[in-house]
């Protein structure tokens, strides 16, 4: 029955995959993209690692690609254009694939690991331990300085995306908080001695 | 766990030191602030690197061996944040007259620097790649910084998705060699990876795992990027861009090449040297026909890396000795040629066309001068300090057996003595006149008249290209050992 | 001491050199001269003052490079110390000279400077000639060798609008790189054998060598020999020797106070010096010493023969100049080195003053070189006249036989050929007799020409002829002073008993059992004078000592040429003064009884008159044997070789592949992402396949 649902699942990653890169319609690419993901999913289930492939499926399902989905909605991008352009390398690029393809049929065919890789491999989730559990064991006690490393890759990003971004516009009003609290009916309001005649 | 913190002490000072100037700037003066905290991150640069040159000794292993601290990473990360530091104080006057000086410029390279720090530290494929992410993230922001110009937002765009991509092909080999070798810290990969028991699919995991640090550290056909990137950048970001990052770039290749698979030196260090030949005679051809000075430099950076590559290819103590030599001394003559190219501008604007210099010496003899031993050094001419980085890197390859490899980069030298010379050519014998202006920045005029004397005497018997050649054997003997 | 005397003329040359625009053409001039004199005062001090025992002076370290170390220092022994005073005294003279000389030289025209240029070369020049003399090891005199050689062109080509001087200065460079290609491979090959070039080391090693085989042009050598030889290759070049004498004659196209300095006194005796520096390893090449004997022997013979019908007053003194040397290679040949100092120390005296008398006249008669356009100068240049004189004296060599009374010339030049008899070199011994003769002959032939008879030539100029002023008469004073009393003066030391030699040259000696008994008798009648007496009969009975490098020369024990030399029969002691006789009343009868003599003999003897005036044919012989088929390969392989050849390959690669590979790496950059992300790929997958090709076998 896994064996089944592993045949399934990698057919699935494999084919969606393939139609992410071929297909014509960027829409329909990043369906396809979607189907990968939570066939990946799919797959993490089966090894066991719920938590990885419920992430999988929150934020790269549920979050990225359905940003990509509005991205390129909004981008306004031929890309049959780009296609043709790149239609001129394609026998090149379709031999050199292949030769990569055969490569790596003759590297992985004879999958031989080293006898001392064996020994090193590390250990697969602690069987008296919840699977979320091990992870958030590992995340923060062995691969500490690896976590850490990864909040100041988060901020980086994050810094990025406002220095590219923000803008400063200075004809727009915006609301001002203190200013707003601050306001009393002498600031609000501004009385006029106007002489007759002289108004409206 | 507290002994692990103190090893990278360094790095997480620097890291508060950035978070906090982020705060400190957004809560109070923001831009305005934007002076006086690139001095102060120069200011902390330096302190660092003081740090870290004077008080660090021996071999420290943090955090089960995913961070190593030894002189070769010390030699690397004092290299690193003095040029850091240098480049960040020539870029103050040129970002803010052209108001890109914001006070994330400071942070963000504070950032870059931590994670160079982290590459060239790095002892797991996965610290790695967090560090490569980390510098590489922070760069490809600040190469569109300038993000009103085409130029510069479409230089940090294919930064990035080239970026993107050879972070897919190292993290591909990282997962092949995983596989293989069943872990990620290299002190468990050199256990299983032993010269005449390597498996093809780990070659390839090391071949994907080269693909990416060559393109980290530009080298061909991993190059493309490059002069692209050079050319639209702001350039103080060029001049970042050709420093620090290559230094913690080819450290980390170093790292790798001899820390996880220095048993398996013959298979990888043909590869180096197939990049390193690539690299330098493109390097050599594809230069000569530039006119803008930035793209210029980007070939040039191409060309160095294949020299330096040479000393990696030789896979020995003496190769990794005269690699880091050679890029000191490459760090030395671009931080030169840099802030002279900050000074170029006509009217206030930059100008980077190399025709511009024409007769350049005649107004200014004194920075025609020092541009003339940073040219004569870069292109290689004795006795300038850049012929015995040359020379350092040949004898490492000779005496490795890489006799073919040394006469190709002797030749590649010989072409790319063209571009440099025609540059002096220019400035001394050009035809008509170039009308280039110089900006009288007294911090950039320190940096080119400072560079080009270390250029220009380190020759000098009693000088003896100022001891670098002692500590840099010392920090090649604690890697290749 | 030592230091100041070799670096003051270096430190003179650059300022005069340089630092005239700063300091004005004339002040520049007084201080090269200022520093000459200085070093001229201190050299005396040191000669006067040194004891014989061999000093080294490190000055600083020069080359150290697996086994070659050599530092710079100075060897301080007699030989340096004798060659010290010769180039100061003569040095500093020049230099004084010059102010005259060269005041209004008509090769530049009014404003040009010109003064300081020649002084700072002099300068320059004597800075590299006391390297020379001063190396303490090979590297150094080569320095010093090559310093000396740069220097001798600048100053040979100094008239440099003259294309005649250029083509001589270039004759010389040439000419002197053939020796030096020898004297170079001396070099290496005792740095092959011994691993050092330093002398200590060289010295002490000779024994070694003598006993070595040495490979050399597909042949086994004695080392020795081959070394020696290829050594007095180099000699022969500096010193004009035979076969590479043909630059010297040409030589005197420079300055005339540069042929006193350079090509009498100082440059040209180098060759002689090295071999008597070089004499631990002399007295082991029996067969080169011979060869330098014969060699120094025709050239002797064969420079008189020329200098006979020359009628350039400087050539005449060139070949005579040329002959001398001969005289020295013969004694040195003969293992006799001492007298060959003796005879360089004198004819730099004799031989500078003859060169700056002639530039005397030279200068009386408007720069008239031609002496069948002088005569009856006698009373319009009085002190030049005397200062001839005293120079021909010297040199044809005037003295009572049989005493040691008598100029410089008749001291040393006996010395050489009682040396040469006894040496066992007959065929040396006759052929210097003859060349004395000779020497004789044309020394008065030249003094007749020029002082006695009528005026011939432009009567303008003679007319106009005039004395030169002081600075040039002080030192033509102050030398034939050294012409007139330096061999009576120095002679027992240079050639006196083995025992004053001994000390002198620092040489270890001890008593000799074996030998002397028998020729005392003689000896005593031989050297009457008083100071032999008083010496007694011990003399004889010391012979040289010490091994190799010890003291400033080194004399075998079997060389016994000193005694004998003083034991030769007296017809041998007097036919120098014979031959000099006879020659110069030749003169007479030829010049002043029977002017038309000459003209009548050159017709009769019409192939020989041509065979001699055109120098035995060398240059006509060398030019068909070297110059015609080295100017054709030459211009061969520019025209084919490298115009073609090179040129082509570089402009095409230049012009041609690089700029179309440039083509193509731009057009690479073509801006897309995709392009550059497929030239990723492409780069993966060629590594890949390498890899599976190559690493992926085993």
């Amino acid at each position: 029955m896994s064996v089944f649902a592993f045949y399934l699942f990698a057919i699935s990653v494999v084919t969606g995959g393939f139609f992410t890169v071929v297909s014509r319609n960027p829409v329909h690419s990043v369906l396809w993209l979607i189907l990968a993901f939570l066939s990946s999913a799919g797959l993490f289930v089966l090894l066991g690692a719920e938590f990885v492939a419920m992430l999988l499926i929150i934020v790269y399902v549920g979050a990225v690609a359905v940003l990509f989905l509005f991205v390129v909605m909004m981008l306004d991008i031929d890309f049959a254009e780009l296609k043709a352009e790149m239609a001129k390398y394609m026998p090149l690029a379709l031999l050199i694939a292949l030769v990569i393809l055969m490569q790596f049929v003759i590297a992985f065919g004879a999958w031989e690991t080293n006898a001392a890789a064996e020994g090193l491999r590390a250990q697969i989730t602690p069987v008296d331990r919840h699977n979320t559990e091990a992870l958030g064991l590992i995340l923060y006690d062995d691969y500490f300085l690896l976590f850490q490393l990864s909040g100041l890759i988060l901020l980086v990003a994050m810094i990025g995306a406002i220095v590219l971004t923000l803008r400063h516009r200075t004809d727009v009003k915006r609301q001002d908080v203190v200013a707003q609290m601050m306001r009393d009916p002498a600031k609000a309001m501004e009385l006029k001695d106007i002489k007759p005649g002289q108004g409206l | 766990m507290s002994a692990d913190l103190g090893t990278i002490l360094p790095e997480i000072l620097l890291s508060l030191f950035a978070i906090l100037g982020l705060l400190g700037a957004v809560y109070t003066g923001k831009d305005a602030l934007a002076s006086a905290l690139v001095w102060v991150t120069s200011a902390v640069f330096l302190g660092l690197a003081a740090w870290i040159g004077l008080s660090g000794e021996g071999t420290h292993i943090a955090f089960n061996g995913m961070f190593v601290d030894d002189g070769f990473a010390r030699f690397a990360k004092v290299v690193i944040l003095l040029s850091a530091a240098a480049v960040l104080v020539m870029s103050e006057g040129y970002m803010k007259s052209r108001d890109l000086l914001r006070f994330e410029y400071p942070v963000l390279v504070a950032l870059s620097v931590v994670g160079m720090m982290m590459m060239v530290s790095a002892g797991d494929l996965m610290a790695l790649y967090m560090g490569l992410e980390l510098q590489s993230l922070a760069l490809y922001v600040v190469a569109s910084l300038r993000r009103d110009s085409a130029r510069s937002t479409e230089a940090g765009l294919k930064y990035f998705v080239l970026g993107a991509l050879s972070s897919g092909l190292l993290l591909y080999g990282a997962s092949l060699v995983y596989g293989y070798a069943g872990t990620t810290l290299f002190s468990g990969i050199i256990q299983t990876a032993q010269h005449g028991d390597v498996s093809l699919g780990l070659l390839f995991g090391l071949i994907f795992l080269i693909a990416g640090l060559a393109f980290k550290v530009s080298a061909v056909p991993f190059h493309m990027w490059t002069p692209d990137v050079y050319e639209g950048a702001p350039t103080p970001v060029t001049a970042f861009f050709a420093t620090a990052p290559k230094v913690a770039a080819m450290a980390l290749f170093a790292r790798v090449m001899h820390d996880a698979f220095g048993g398996a030196i013959k298979d990888w260090s043909q590869v180096v040297a197939l990049l390193s030949v690539l690299s330098m005679l493109l390097g050599a051809f594809a230069a000569i026909g530039q006119t803008n000075i930035k793209r210029l430099m980007a070939y040039s950076s191409i060309a160095h890396m294949g020299y330096a590559l040479i000393g990696l290819a030789a896979g020995t103590a003496l190769g990794i000795q005269s690699m880091l030599v050679y890029m000191a001394i490459y760090v030395t003559m671009n931080i030169g040629t840099f802030a002279f190219i900050l000074m170029m501008e006509r009217d206030g604007q930059p100008v980077t066309d190399i025709s511009a210099l024409n007769q350049f010496a005649k107004r200014e003899p004194g920075k025609a001068l020092a541009m003339l031993v940073l040219m004569f050094s870069l292109a290689g001419v004795p006795p300038m300090l850049g012929f015995f980085a040359k020379f350092g890197v040949w004898q490492a390859g000779v005496d490795a057996g890489l006799v073919w490899l040394v006469v190709v980069s002797a030749f590649a030298s010989a072409i790319g003595a063209y571009y440099y010379l025609r540059i002096v050519f220019f400035m001394y014998f050009g035809s008509e006149d170039g009308a280039i202006e110089v900006n009288g920045s007294k911090t950039l005029w320190v940096f080119l008249m400072g560079a080009a004397a270390i250029i220009g005497i380190a020759w000098v018997p009693g000088i003896n290209m100022f001891g670098i050649g002692a500590i840099a054997e010392l920090a090649a003997t604690s890697l290749v050992n | 001491m030592e230091t100041i005397i070799l670096f003051a003329p270096l430190v003179g040359a650059l300022l005069c050199g340089f630092g005239w625009r700063i300091f004005g053409e004339t002040a520049a001039m007084w201080i090269g001269t200022g520093f000459l004199f200085l070093a001229a005062a201190l050299s005396w001090v040191v000669f006067l003052t040194f004891d014989g025992v061999s000093q080294k002076i490190e000055i600083m370290r020069f080359i150290q490079s697996g086994y070659l170390d050599t530092s710079w220092a100075i060897r301080l022994d007699r030989l340096t110390a004798i060659m010290l005073i010769v180039i100061t005294t003569v040095s500093a003279l020049v230099h004084l000279y010059s102010f005259g000389y060269m005041a209004n030289d008509p090769q530049w025209k009014d404003g040009e400077s010109y003064k300081p240029r020649f002084f700072a070369y002099l300068s320059f020049f004597t800075f590299a000639m006391l390297s020379l003399v001063t190396a303490d090891n090979l590297i150094q005199m080569f320095f010093g060798w090559e310093g000396v050689g740069v220097a001798s062109y600048l100053l040979i080509g100094f008239y440099y609008r003259k294309p005649s001087a250029n083509a001589a200065a270039i004759k010389a460079f040439v000419v002197n790189r053939v020796g030096d290609f020898g004297f170079a491979l001396g070099i290496f090959g005792l740095f092959y054998l011994t691993k050092s070039v330093n002398f200590d080391v060289v010295f002490a090693a000779v024994p070694d060598i003598a006993n070595t085989q040495l490979t050399f042009l597909w042949r086994e050598w004695n080392a020795a020999n081959v070394l020696a030889f290829l050594l007095f290759i180099g000699a022969m070049g500096k010193s004009a020797q035979l076969f590479l004498h043909t630059w010297l004659p040409d030589a005197m196209e420079g300055p005339t106070p540069v042929s006193a300095l350079i090509h009498a006194a100082t440059m040209v005796t180098a060759g002689v010096f090295l071999v008597c520096r070089m004499s631990p390893l002399m007295e082991f090449a029996p067969q080169a010493t011979a060869f330098i004997t014969v060699i120094g022997a025709t050239t002797a013979f064969f420079a008189a023969t020329v200098g006979l019908v020359q009628t350039d007053i400087k050539r005449v003194i060139a070949y005579s100049t040329c002959s001398q040397l001969g005289y020295m290679f013969v004694a040195a040949g003969v293992g006799m080195y001492s007298a060959a100092m003796f005879h360089l120390f004198t004819h730099a005296f004799f031989k500078a003053m003859l060169f700056l008398g002639a530039g005397s006249v030279i200068h009386a008669l408007h720069h008239e070189q031609d002496m069948t356009n002088y005569g009856g100068l006698r009373k319009k240049i009085p002190y030049t006249f005397w200062a001839m004189m005293i120079g021909t004296l010297a040199i044809t060599g005037v003295g009572i036989p049989l005493t040691h009374i008598g100029f410089a010339g008749f001291l040393s030049k006996d010395a050489i050929i009682e040396s040469a008899y006894a040496g066992g070199s007959a065929y040396g011994f006759w052929l210097l007799v003859a060349a004395a003769a000779m020497t004789s002959f044309y020394s008065w032939r030249l003094m007749f020409l020029t002082f006695f008879g009528e005026a011939r030539g432009d009567k303008h100029t003679h007319e106009h002829a005039h004395e030169s002023p002081m600075v040039m008469l002080i030192p033509l004073g102050v030398l034939s002073l050294g012409a007139v009393f330096a061999g009576m003066i120095w002679f027992k030391p240079f050639f006196g008993h083995t025992n004053y030699v001994a000390d002198f040259y620092g040489i270890p000696y001890e008593e000799a059992v074996s030998h002397g008994d028998g020729h005392v008798e003689g000896a005593e009648d031989a050297h009457g004078d008083d100071v032999a007496k008083a010496a007694g009969k011990a003399e004889h009975h010391y012979a040289f000592a010490g091994a190799p490098g010890e003291g400033a020369l080194y004399f075998a024990p079997d060389n016994t040429v000193l005694d004998d030399a003083h034991n030769v029969p007296k017809w041998v002691k007097v036919s120098p003064f014979v031959a000099m006789v006879f020659g110069f009343l030749m003169a007479m009868w030829f010049y002043i009884w029977n002017p038309s003599l000459p003209a009548r003999l050159a017709e009769n003897q019409r192939p020989l008159y041509l065979f001699f005036k055109n120098k035995w044919y060398f240059d006509e012989v060398y030019d068909a044997i070297f110059v015609r088929p080295t100017k054709a390969i030459g211009r061969f392989l520019w025209k084919r070789g490298d115009g073609d050849v090179i040129d082509g390959s570089i402009n095409g690669i230049a012009m041609g592949i690089i700029p179309f590979i440039t083509r193509i790496a731009g057009r690479a950059q073509s801006g897309y992402i995709f392009t550059y992300a497929f030239a990723m790929v492409i780069g993966i997958a060629v590594l890949v396949t390498w890899m599976t090709l190559s690493g992926g076998a085993h």
